[in-house]
């Protein structure tokens, strides 16, 4: 029989995290996503698997903890929600730099600043573009529901893992706060070895592990640069994830992810009930960003309206994508506010269908 | 009545020059050389054959471990 | 006549006494001549290879001048980004209970930017060693004011010396780190003679040896040279140190675990 559970989009994340066989914890309380250290801690991860959770000083040191224990080869993540993930940009770039497999979760809230504690989508640009110094990318997954909170973490260290590279879960205050139903897997067990270039301890074996993002002979480091480009090259070809929703035979569509998708979904069966032929192209990996899926559709559309929680960012992705073929518009709400399908279909009309 | 007597070897290409382990030679033997190594230092070296004991305080001083110590008792 | 070896018939295996440790490797530090980086590298290595835990144990590389000492050592090691070898020794240290970890700071690193981190994981007593190396000085970006530059000493950003009223007062913060209840032993040390290299010595190899035995966090601060950012030859620094450094940054044990 499928056991179900009714948990918070954030509860179910750190479940899913013990249960992934997570080694080690690592976070800050900031709203909207404290229950999910309030929820490891509840449960007693080092009884039930060994897992270690703890709470640092700040953001600052929960990252750098992050790097330590992935740096020495175990499974490992943090989450934060956006001004906690801006102060760990620094930290990130260093794990992208040293190639380091973790978990970074981000349950956005509006912004900029201390913003809000609401919902937003105005992290993307940080997300997918960088968001710290140097040229490295995080592989970005956004779910849309409770149950993609949990069945991503498990995808996510597998992603981690198979490129050395950091992994982040780009939720929002929405998803980590509704409740919903959902089925969990299988108690992974923790890994019982690490890989060769973990910092584990020097065996006469080999020569010293070290890990580092520092290169300071700069032919050496531009050939470091051209092999991670080449990873994430590798990663776009290989590990796009997107969905449709109602999209045969349609005349137009929204383009949304996370919360923002949910809303569509509603707003299509509204527009269909007026006779507008819309559906859904929803990007799960929002980096790789499903460029050539998004310019295939708009092939056969008349034009794509993009809806986010923000100032309109995941729209610059579309209109690459799309090259011009289509009109693309966006439309968005900020500051915590988040728009009825209602006013989603007044938008297509007005920017899209009627503009 | 047996004596001890000491040696050290620098390695010269390493030295720097600094002079730290001059000052720690409870005996004075060590000195700096005239001419200079590779790098462009000079290089420390044992002046004197019998003043070395072979305590070991310019090796462990020396910031680039590149002095090696050896001590025997002679009769 | 300096090249030649005295005392030649001495060189036999039976009678070597010291010899550089395994521990570390045979690459040139970058370290200026005399800078006591090598010497504390040195030391750390010696114990290391004494203990017999080169298989255990995990270094956490600071950013200041010795951001490359990985290059040096014989043993696992990351490189944590400005301040942060606290934060990522603990890392290291929550998942790896029984490895032995350390990081190794300067004074910028550890007093200045990396403050919180030093505070907090002494504070949680993580069973890690932090070696703080505290000369007064940035020495990496060319001699500025660190948080130890003390009063009137010239930096290139104190260039007619620390004003106290403008610049703020320097910090002990090894002394600040001994109050907390997560630290179980805290000492002073210094490098540059004979006598206090081999007191140093003994105090890294208690040091590690208390990480063993899981009774909090372990503090080493080593008061060395900057020749470079001082604009003094060594032999002169050290002079310097131990007349001007000294008597603010008293040596000595300032925290000893109680069974002591
Ligand atoms: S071993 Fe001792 S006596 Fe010999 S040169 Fe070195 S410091 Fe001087
Ligand atoms: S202490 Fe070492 S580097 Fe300095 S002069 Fe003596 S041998 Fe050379």
């Amino acid at each position: 029989m499928e056991e179900y559970k009714l948990m918070k989009g954030n509860e179910a994340i750190a479940e899913a995290a013990i249960l992934a066989g997570t080694d080690g914890y690592f976070g800050y309380p900031i709203t909207p996503q404290s229950e999910v250290m309030e929820y490891l801690t509840m449960e007693k991860p080092e009884e039930r698997t060994g897992m270690v959770v703890l709470q640092a000083e700040s953001e600052v040191a929960s990252i750098n903890m992050l790097y330590g224990a992935a740096g020495s080869g175990k499974k490992v993540m943090t989450s934060s929600s956006s001004p906690g993930i801006s102060l760990m940009q620094e930290g990130i770039s260093y794990l992208a730099g040293a190639e380091l497999p973790c978990l970074i979760v981000n349950v956005a809230r509006g912004g900029p600043g201390l913003g809000t504690i609401q919902p937003g989508q105005a992290d993307y640009f940080q997300a997918t573009k960088g968001g710290g110094h140097g040229d490295y990318h995080l592989i970005v997954l956004a779910p849309a529901s409770v149950q993609e909170m949990a069945d991503f973490v498990s995808m996510a260290y597998d992603l981690a893992f198979k490129y050395r590279n950091p992994v982040m879960i780009l939720s929002d205050g929405a998803i980590g706060q509704m409740m919903e139903k959902v089925k969990f897997k299988k108690q992974q067990e923790r890994m019982k070895t690490q890989p060769g270039w973990a910092t584990v301890g020097k065996t006469p074996d080999r020569e010293p592990n070290i890990i580092t993002s520092l290169d300071l002979d700069p032919a050496r480091h531009e050939r470091f640069n051209i092999k991670l480009q080449k990873k994430y090259e590798k990663i776009q070809k290989e590990e796009v994830l997107f969905e449709e929703i109602a999209c045969d035979d349609i005349d137009y569509a929204f383009v949304a992810y996370g919360t923002s998708a949910r809303i569509c979904q509603k707003s299509i069966e509204l527009a269909r009930e007026e006779g507008i032929k819309v559906g859904l192209f929803r990007p799960i990996s929002l980096w790789p960003f499903p460029y050539k899926e998004v310019g295939k559709i708009a092939d056969r559309l008349k034009g794509i309206l993009s809806v986010e929680l923000s100032a309109g960012q995941m729209v610059e992705d579309v209109r690459l994508a799309v090259n011009g073929k289509i009109k693309v518009e966006h439309y968005g709400r900020m500051g915590g506010m988040i728009p009825t399908p209602e006013e989603i279909v007044l938008a297509l009309k007005k920017q899209i269908i009627g503009g | 009545m047996a004596k001890v007597r000491g040696t050290i070897v620098v390695d010269i290409e390493k030295c720097k020059g600094c002079e730290i382990c001059v000052g720690a030679c409870p005996t004075s033997v060590i000195s700096m050389s005239t001419e200079v190594n590779a790098k462009g230092y000079q290089y420390a070296y044992l002046n004197d054959p019998d003043g070395c004991t072979g305590c070991t305080n310019c090796a462990i001083v020396c910031p680039d471990g590149v002095i090696t110590v050896y001590r025997a008792k002679v009769k | 006549m300096a090249d030649q070896i005295l005392n030649k018939e001495l060189i036999k295996p039976e009678n070597l006494v010291y010899k550089k440790t395994k521990i570390l490797n045979d690459n040139v530090m970058h370290y200026c001549p005399g800078c006591g980086h090598g010497t504390a590298h040195r030391l750390i290595a010696e114990v290391i290879e004494e203990m017999d835990i080169q298989s255990d144990v995990i270094g956490i590389a600071p950013v200041g001048c010795s951001v490359l000492m990985y290059n040096y050592f014989n043993i696992d090691m990351q490189e944590a980004s400005h301040g942060r070898a606290p934060a990522v020794a603990t890392g290291v240290k929550r998942l790896w209970p029984d490895k032995t970890v350390f990081t190794y700071q300067g004074d910028g690193d550890l007093a200045a930017i990396g403050t919180a981190e030093t505070i907090h994981a002494c504070n949680r007593g993580e069973n890690i060693t932090i070696f703080f190396i505290n000369n007064g000085i940035y020495g990496m970006t060319g001699g500025q004011m660190a948080p130890t530059t003390l009063e009137g000493m010239k930096s290139s950003t104190t260039p007619y010396g620390r004003n106290i009223a403008m610049m703020g007062n320097p910090l002990k913060i090894t002394e600040l780190v001994a109050q907390l209840p997560g630290t179980c032993y805290v000492t002073r040390q210094a490098v540059h003679t004979p006598s206090s290299v081999r007191k140093t010595k003994k105090a890294i190899r208690k040091a590690l040896e208390y990480q063993k035995k899981n009774i909090g966090t372990s503090f080493i601060e080593v008061v060395s040279n900057c020749n470079s950012g001082w604009k003094m030859p060594p032999v002169q620094a050290n002079e310097w140190m131990e007349e001007n450094m000294f008597p603010f940054f008293q040596l000595g044990d300032i925290k000893v675990p109680e069974e002591d």
